[in-house]
């Protein structure tokens, strides 16, 4: 675990859920969350837990966000608040 | 009203993180986790007792196996909610159950042939994910999301008609019932070979190797289970929820 880097994606998951919070378009925001997830990811890839990472990025990154955007595209694309 | 949330969340949210400092430290080797029987057990007898390298897939199919059985079943009832709950069966549209032309894959010619290209590449290297689990980072819902995702790939790609060809919906809970059916029949013959139920080692007779032997090679087995479930299911899923339980347009 090098600190440098496990700050500059700490930084970076904190601005990807305030930026998934702030979007109006959905599928933007299913997309940042995917971002989120990598980062999350990669965390965990530095920490050693590599089963876990991996699982991270086959479900997390990978299927939710697939299984997001069907949902998007079959309801509204665009938020209400 | 929103500035109470804000206040709300601010007082949550700093407790949490003050809270936070009480944990131990990244690899404490003081914290009791650490500590604990249980966990110098694993580190230092996973390797004698079940010769798989990967302790975290010998915890999870062997030592712990009931909890990732019943995971598993977990998967399968989610997929089997959703499919009850979204599938709708039109009445005005005739099953068809075979369209005339055979090639009806829809969508471009350039993301239909790269999606032809990619999607073998996926499977097999899931298939050495499920395969190699118990050896290196992976396993079976590792494996089986990715297995599952070429499908969805292949969907999103050529239209679902023609993904349903390869994975129709008779045929995705046929198959994830097979995987648990996989995963218990396996705990079942432990038990026809006179241990308890997920004692792999009692299989020693039936599989190459010794008992610690047998013990990797069950895990093999019971993560092919898992594998099976969970591509069915993440399949499943998503056909159901692109096409609003229709099962006749994807995205």
């Amino acid at each position: 675990m090098i600190w440098q880097f496990d700050i500059i994606i700490l930084i970076f998951m904190v601005v990807a859920a305030l930026i998934a919070l702030r979007v109006k378009d959905l599928l933007g925001a299913t997309l940042v969350f995917g971002i989120y997830s990598f980062l999350i990811c990669l965390l965990w890839a530095g920490m050693g837990a590599v089963d876990v990472a991996f699982t991270e990025a086959a479900v997390g990154a990978g299927v939710s966000t697939v299984i997001m955007i069907a949902t998007v595209f079959s309801t509204a694309r665009r938020s209400k608040d | 009203m929103k500035l109470f949330g804000f206040i709300a969340v601010f007082i949550v949210g700093s407790v949490l993180l003050v809270m936070t400092m009480d944990f131990p430290g990244w690899g404490d080797t003081s914290s009791p986790a650490s500590q604990g029987q249980v966990s110098s057990f694993y580190i230092e007898e996973t390797i004698n007792e079940t010769k798989v390298p990967n302790m975290v897939t010998a915890v999870l199919a062997d030592f712990r196996g009931y909890d990732t059985m019943f995971e598993t079943v977990v998967i399968f009832i989610a997929g089997i909610g959703i499919i009850a709950v979204l599938r709708t069966f039109s009445d005005h549209s005739s099953p068809a159950p075979d369209e005339p032309e055979e090639d009806n894959e829809g969508g471009d010619l350039i993301i239909r042939s790269t999606c032809h290209l990619v999607v073998p590449l996926i499977q097999l290297f899931a298939l050495y994910v499920v395969a190699h689990g118990h050896h290196s980072p992976g396993g079976g819902f590792q494996g089986g999301v990715m297995l599952g995702t070429s499908y969805i790939l292949f969907a999103l790609a050529c239209g679902l008609p023609a993904a349903k060809k390869r994975m129709g919906e008779r045929r995705a809970i046929i198959i994830a019932a097979v995987g648990i059916i996989i995963y218990a029949g396996w705990g079942v013959a432990c038990l026809l070979f006179g241990g308890n139920f997920l004692d792999y080692s009692s299989l020693d007779p039936l599989l190459p190797g010794d008992a610690q032997m047998a013990r990797s090679h069950s895990m093999l087995a019971v993560e092919i289970g898992v594998a099976f479930t969970v591509t069915a299911i993440m399949f499943a899923i998503y056909s159901n929820l692109a096409t609003r339980g229709r099962l006749e347009k994807g995205l």
